[in-house]
């Protein structure tokens, strides 16, 4: 592929020109064609087929969470720049008069809302830790979870691949650190194999989160001395720098320590995500396989649509 | 040096480590120093003496004893001076 045409805008504008997404006003919300739903959904049947000998517990959480839980999570400490919170009119009559004048006269009327309960959920797995942790102590054997959430991150950008609200699938292993840490090289490697089967290139490298600030960047030198997140990249908008479609993230005991995650003799449970980025696959699907799914490769189609 | 940088992290609110019981070349993150404390160790640091880290010393041996610490220290302080 021509390396001058492999960029964000060439692949954004094709997808508009083809009615695959739709502009909404704003960079990083899309509206979705039903071509690529059926893509998102196949391919998030061919996740759960893979996955189906593990026999996880599958939860969809809406994507909206509790604040206190997000609070709690230390989600501030390190993304704060990601994090987005709902906020309502929780005014009277005649705060609702004054929202509509200072509207009218164009100027800011979001300063009479107030923060509420909710926040929008930053990724799949936040929701789960203290529902597990309310259940009691964790079984000896560890528990698996299967999630899917839209998720919201604060990035506004053109670059499709990096939309504002995007889906994430995620299975979620809490357990001894050999555990999790078994779970997580299965997944390293069931995921690559997956790739594969879609005929798409791809790499697995040692990664980091976006942690907020410079201190931000200290935890991202210890994430990657200490080897905690591998992502698996697929050139989606640029070729030089791919984009993450998978990420495995082992987080120690760091959920654990959070929200109380235990075995019945009290030892703390070590835990470990693997993510899917659902768009991001597509993305790069639309990217190497073309706008007309009819027209992919006859191997691509059967493993999506062959059952 | 480290005499003041003792002093100075013991004031921290945010550094839950009792430094009574560690010495110089004790490990600070077996004591309890956690990843966003550093954080909070680093920006104080950089206030007192006046200096800033670069983005090649933030790492976690860097701040993983009160030793290394003042070792980096000296370091940006003489780079400063
Ligand atoms: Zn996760």
């Amino acid at each position: 592929m021509d390396a001058k045409t492999f960029d964000a805008k060439s692949l954004l504008d094709t997808l508009f020109d083809k009615s695959i997404l739709f502009k909404t006003g704003v960079d990083g919300l899309y509206g979705r064609s039903g071509v690529f739903e059926d893509v998102i959904e196949r391919f998030e049947r061919l996740v759960t087929s893979i996955g189906a000998p593990d026999k996880a517990t599958r939860i969809h959480f809406p994507p909206g969470m509790s604040r206190a839980t997000l609070e709690g999570s230390g989600y501030m400490k390190s993304f704060p720049q990601l994090a987005g919170c709902v906020h309502s009119f929780m005014g009277g009559e005649r705060e609702h008069a004054q929202l509509l004048g200072m509207m009218a006269a164009g100027e800011d009327w979001t300063e009479l809302q107030q923060a509420t309960n909710v926040v929008l959920t930053p990724a799949a797995c936040y929701p789960l830790y203290p529902t597990v942790a309310a259940r009691g102590p964790v079984p000896d054997d560890g528990v698996l979870f299967e999630l899917s959430s839209y998720c919201f991150r604060h990035e506004p950008s053109k670059d499709p691949a990096r939309m504002q609200l995007f889906r994430m699938r995620e299975f979620v292993r809490i357990g001894t650190a050999e555990q999790v840490c078994a779970f997580r090289e299965s997944w390293l490697e069931r995921g690559k194999a997956m790739i594969e089967s879609l005929d798409l290139p791809c790499e697995v490298d040692l990664a980091n989160d976006p942690f907020f600030g410079r201190g931000g960047k200290m935890m991202a030198n210890n994430q990657r001395d200490e080897g905690l997140k591998f992502e698996l990249l697929i050139p989606v908008t640029s070729i030089e720098k791919p984009t993450a479609c998978l990420s495995f993230n082992y987080h120690r005991d760091h959920f654990g320590q959070t929200w109380g995650l235990k075995f019945a003799d009290g030892s703390l449970c070590h835990s470990a995500c693997v993510g899917f980025g659902l768009e991001r696959v597509a993305l790069a699907l639309f990217r190497h396989h073309g706008p007309e799914v009819e027209a992919w490769p006859a191997s691509v189609r059967d493993t999506l649509w062959g059952n | 040096m480290i005499d003041r940088i003792r002093a100075l992290l013991e004031q921290q609110p945010m550094i839950s480590v009792d430094f009574n019981t560690i010495t110089d070349d004790t490990n600070l993150y077996d004591a309890g120093l956690t990843s966003f404390a550093t954080v909070q160790v680093m920006l104080a640091l950089e206030e007192e003496f006046n200096i800033e880290f670069p983005e090649a010393m933030l790492t976690r041996r860097t701040f993983s004893s009160l030793a290394n610490v003042a070792d980096a220290v000296s370091r940006l302080t003489q780079r400063a001076a």
